[in-house]
């Protein structure tokens, strides 16, 4: 079955089974890997990307149910890794393995375009439903910190 | 042609089980880059351009004969040549080495990617050097004295005139090399790179989704496959219907593959390809497997704690006996017998198991997140019958290794489904795959007998361990005679006690087992640092005092599981961490109400670290607030990688600790998922704090030392504010009831 939808701001269209996740679609047929596999289940944010701004796992979204909608993956929040928050990463080298950092910049975007300055408990309620195996967590803090004190963020958020 | 003497590092690298691990090194400075080109067409097996390329393009590469997997080697390594070589940062590159087993032996296990890379690195770096310095001075026709590395090229300080190495590199390859033996090395008090925080080359592209995960490799026409493997260890298939699997949309092939038992272990089962991952997961769940459970099906937790238990009530293997611990204990004024258990844990590496390979008639290609690639090349070509230098490895960054990635099963069994379908495949594993199909740390089993007397010194120790044991899985004959390497430092404790008995029971369990982050540390560090405070507790005596008292004066103490290699455990280096840690803790200085510290202190990988917790306990909850290291890991390389691995190492320790066990039903592991074997979340994270010892000692390991003192500075800690002694991990309610 043909979906259509918008894909870090192009028209997308795949055929595919209409309960296919979303992960899958992105990894195996459109062989956009920045988005990762880690549970399957909703449990740990790796597979974390954008779906009308909203941050949606993505490996238990239905293709069928993203139709229409805008879609924005790791790949999407910019062409050359100049987002705020990903040059928060970069300058806190918040990775270690970088397994989740996808699925954390993601969700760290979408915290900052809710809470533009957030409090440590902020972060902590938001940022916990994304497992980092490393511990990398006391660096992904003071970077959603500095991308939050960043002028493109508050300009972006605003 | 120049060539460069080999440095066989054989035994610098201590990497269990997997076979002998050596580290070569050499290097070659190619003529031109076209040169280098031709010399690899010419001879592709030649080693000369194993390590460090240095092209006219000032470009400087070191080939990377480790894999990176979170633990930094990608930065660090290329510090230290830098360093020799005085580079600008700017010009170096790394690339990951090809798996040429001729050259090659870079398994990554062991702490050991800096500590046995770094007399060689520094010496193949000044060894290059050298050359550039001469080959500059001739190339001014000056005395070599007035020249001097700099930048990246050779200055000549009178005449002010400077040539990069890829300006000299046509001449400096037609000079002799060094012999690396006797090459200058840069005095340490010059060191501009090494001991300065410097940022992962690779954060950029992990930070952006371009960084390639094994799971991210794709090839032309690749197939998606998953297989269904017995849920209980040791079981097959006693058959299958593939029917309704295969009438799922997208899945191509259902196959069978056997269980192997050589070269590496795997379970065999149903194979079930498709044209993306997803539809194979789907078409696995349509599979109708009957499973013929075989010998370990009636296995639990509850058997083999049983076992354990039994072991305990007989005299085990004499494994180290000092004195007469039997004899202090009956006599002693005080004594205490307890006993402490651990459970199975998993890696669960942020990235599952997978592999990618295809197997043609003439060669094959595999792309595999692997701490051993050799071993990853060595069982595909024994699955396709290939020779080995027809398999290219191609090593790639890696979710997560913690060890789970140095066994070659996943390999294995991708090999063994390319081979049978001749297509390039990627074999997935799932969350549960992964978690029911680990090789997962011991479970063991310990107790304790300990006597003070009445001056409050240690009279007696006495440990028997039972434990299901990793070299066990490896030796099934008993060959390797395992005891001692079981206890790793708890059999040569730094507490001085004059009655020292150390015994061991092999418990066996068809539950597989491996090298987990830290090893048999993670259990020894937890038994020996808890059990040294509750003997401080029996003596009355404070928890560090009594520690750096029974340590006592300086002295080396050689390693009693490993005498050949012998790296001894220096008293004075641990009892300066200890002390380290509890002054940034403020030892001694009263907490808020409710708040309590613990310390524990540890030597593993040839490395000291301890560590103050800061813990409150409310409604039978621990909650860790902060945790305070000190760690001594010899000179730090890259203090800021140190760091994150002490931090990680730390996160590591808390999973085990603060979560979930793995447990054993019916021969099976009862987790599957992250629902029911959670990780530590960020609002769970203590504030942790790391304090490096700037040692002028050479690096030792650091990816797993941070592990083992955590679990004793929180159970110490949870017992100086509770008086409850945790002595089973995970933390079980009832033992703060």
């Amino acid at each position: 079955m043909a979906t259509t939808f918008t894909l870090n701001g192009k028209s997308q269209t795949v055929d595919v089974s209409p309960d296919m996740p979303l992960l899958w679609v992105l990894r195996d047929t459109l062989n956009m890997t920045g988005t990762k596999f880690g549970c399957g289940m909703a449990l740990c944010g790796a597979c974390t990307v954008h779906i009308n701004g909203e941050m949606t796992r993505s490996c238990i979204t239905p293709i069928s149910s993203v139709a229409g909608k805008k879609i924005t993956t790791i790949e999407g929040l910019s062409a050359d890794g100049s987002h705020p928050v990903q040059q928060a990463w970069i300058a806190e080298d918040v990775p270690q393995c970088g397994y989740c950092q996808s699925g954390q910049i993601m969700a760290a975007v979408a915290l900052l375009s809710k809470k533009p300055n957030p409090t440590d408990a902020d972060i902590d309620d938001f940022m916990s439903g994304n497992i980092c195996r490393c511990g990398t967590y006391q660096r992904i803090r003071k970077a959603i910190h500095r991308a939050a004190a960043t002028p493109a963020t508050k300009a972006k958020s605003a | 042609m120049t060539t460069a003497p080999v440095l066989n590092r054989r035994d610098f690298l201590k990497t269990g089980a997997a076979g002998g691990a050596a580290l070569v090194i050499a290097f070659h400075l190619p003529a031109s880059a076209h040169a280098a080109a031709e010399d690899q067409e010419k001879k592709p097996a030649n080693p000369l351009n194993a390590w460090v390329r240095i092209t006219p393009d000032n470009r400087v590469t070191l080939i990377l004969g480790k894999s990176e997997m979170g633990q930094g080697a990608m930065t660090a390594l290329p510090m230290i040549l830098a360093e020799e070589l005085y580079l600008d940062w700017k010009q170096v590159s790394v690339e990951q080495a090809p798996t040429d087993p001729k050259i090659y032996d870079h398994g990554t296990g062991g702490s050991g990617s800096v500590a046995g890379s770094w007399l060689p690195l520094r010496r193949a770096g000044a060894a290059a050097r050298e050359m550039f310095v001469t080959a500059a001075a001739q190339h001014w026709n000056v005395s070599r004295d007035t020249c001097k590395a700099q930048n990246g090229g050779v200055l000549h300080g009178a005449r002010k005139q400077f040539l990069t190495y890829g300006e000299l590199v046509e001449d400096a390859a037609k000079l002799p090399v060094p012999d690396f033996n006797t090459v200058p090395l840069k005095n340490s008090d010059d060191f501009t790179i090494v001991g300065h925080d410097r940022k992962r080359f690779e954060a950029a592209a992990k930070s952006t989704g371009a960084a390639k995960f094994g799971i991210d490799s794709r090839m032309p026409a690749m197939e998606y496959a998953v297989i269904a493997r017995c849920p209980v260890f040791g079981g097959k298939v006693a058959k299958f219907d593939a029917s309704k699997a295969k009438a799922v949309p997208g899945v191509r092939d259902v196959i069978s593959i056997d269980a192997v038992g050589e070269g590496a272990f795997t379970s065999g089962g149903i194979v079930v390809l498709a044209n993306n991952s997803w539809a194979a997961i789907q078409g696995r769940k349509a599979l109708e497997i009957t499973w013929d459970e075989g010998p370990n099906a009636s296995e639990s937790s509850e058997s083999l704690r049983k076992h354990f238990i039994e072991n305990a009530a007989k005299p085990g293997k004499v494994v180290r006996n000092d004195g007469d611990a039997d004899a202090a204990l009956s006599s002693a004024a005080k004594k205490i017998e307890v006993v402490y258990e651990l459970p199975f844990a998993p890696h669960a590496c942020m990235e599952p198991m997978n592999c990618t390979v295809h197997i043609r008639p003439d060669g094959a290609e595999a792309w595999v997140p692997t701490q051993a690639p050799q071993w990853a090349q060595a069982v595909i070509a024994q699955v396709s019958g290939l020779p080995p230098e027809k398999v290219n490895v191609h090593t790639t960054l890696m979710g997560g290794g913690f060890g789970r990635r140095y066994q070659a099963d996943f390999v294995m069994e991708a090999a063994q489904v390319a081979k049978a379908t001749g297509k390039p495949v990627q074999v997935l594993w799932t969350r549960e795959d992964d978690m029911q199909h680990d090789f997962y740390r011991p479970a063991s089993y310990h107790k304790m007998q300990g006597a003070v007397d009445a001056q409050g010194k240690v009279a007696a120790w006495k440990h028997f361990q039972s434990s299901t044991s990793i070299a066990a899985v490896w030796d099934k004959n008993g060959k390797d005679k395992p005891e001692a390497s079981e206890f790793a430092t708890a059999a040569f404790i730094p507490y001085e006690t004059p009655n020292f008995r150390v015994e061991y029971a092999l418990a066996h369990s068809g539950v597989p087992r491996a090298w987990w982050r830290s090893v048999e540390h993670s259990s020894s560090g937890f038994v020996v640092e808890t059990f040294v405070d509750e003997l401080a507790a029996a003596a009355g005596a404070d928890p560090l005092k009594f520690r750096l008292q029974l340590i006592g004066d300086a002295r080396k103490i050689p390693d009693f599981t490993n005498p050949k290699e012998n790296k001894p455990l220096d008293t004075a280096r641990l009892k300066g961490v200890l002390q380290l840690a509890a002054e940034k803790a403020e030892w001694g200085k009263p907490l808020p109400n409710g708040i309590a510290r613990g310390i524990a202190g540890y030597f593993s990988f040839e490395s000291y670290t301890a560590a103050v917790a800061e813990v409150s306990v409310k409604n039978g909850v621990v909650h860790v607030h902060r945790i305070v290291y000190a760690v001594d890991c010899g000179r730090p390389v890259n203090p800021a990688g140190v760091v994150a691995q002490v931090e990680s190492a730390a996160v590591y320790a808390l999973s085990a600790m603060m979560k979930d066990a793995i447990t054993i039903e019916r021969g099976r592991v009862k987790q599957a998922n992250f629902n029911d074997y959670d990780m530590p979340r960020m609002k769970e994270m203590p504030k942790i704090e790391v304090h490096v010892v700037m040692s002028k000692e050479d690096p030792t390991g650091i990816g797993e030392p941070g592990l083992p003192v955590v679990a004793p500075a929180v159970g110490n800690a949870v017992f100086a504010a509770t008086g409850k002694r945790l002595r089973r991990l995970p933390i079980q309610a009832a033992d703060l009831a």
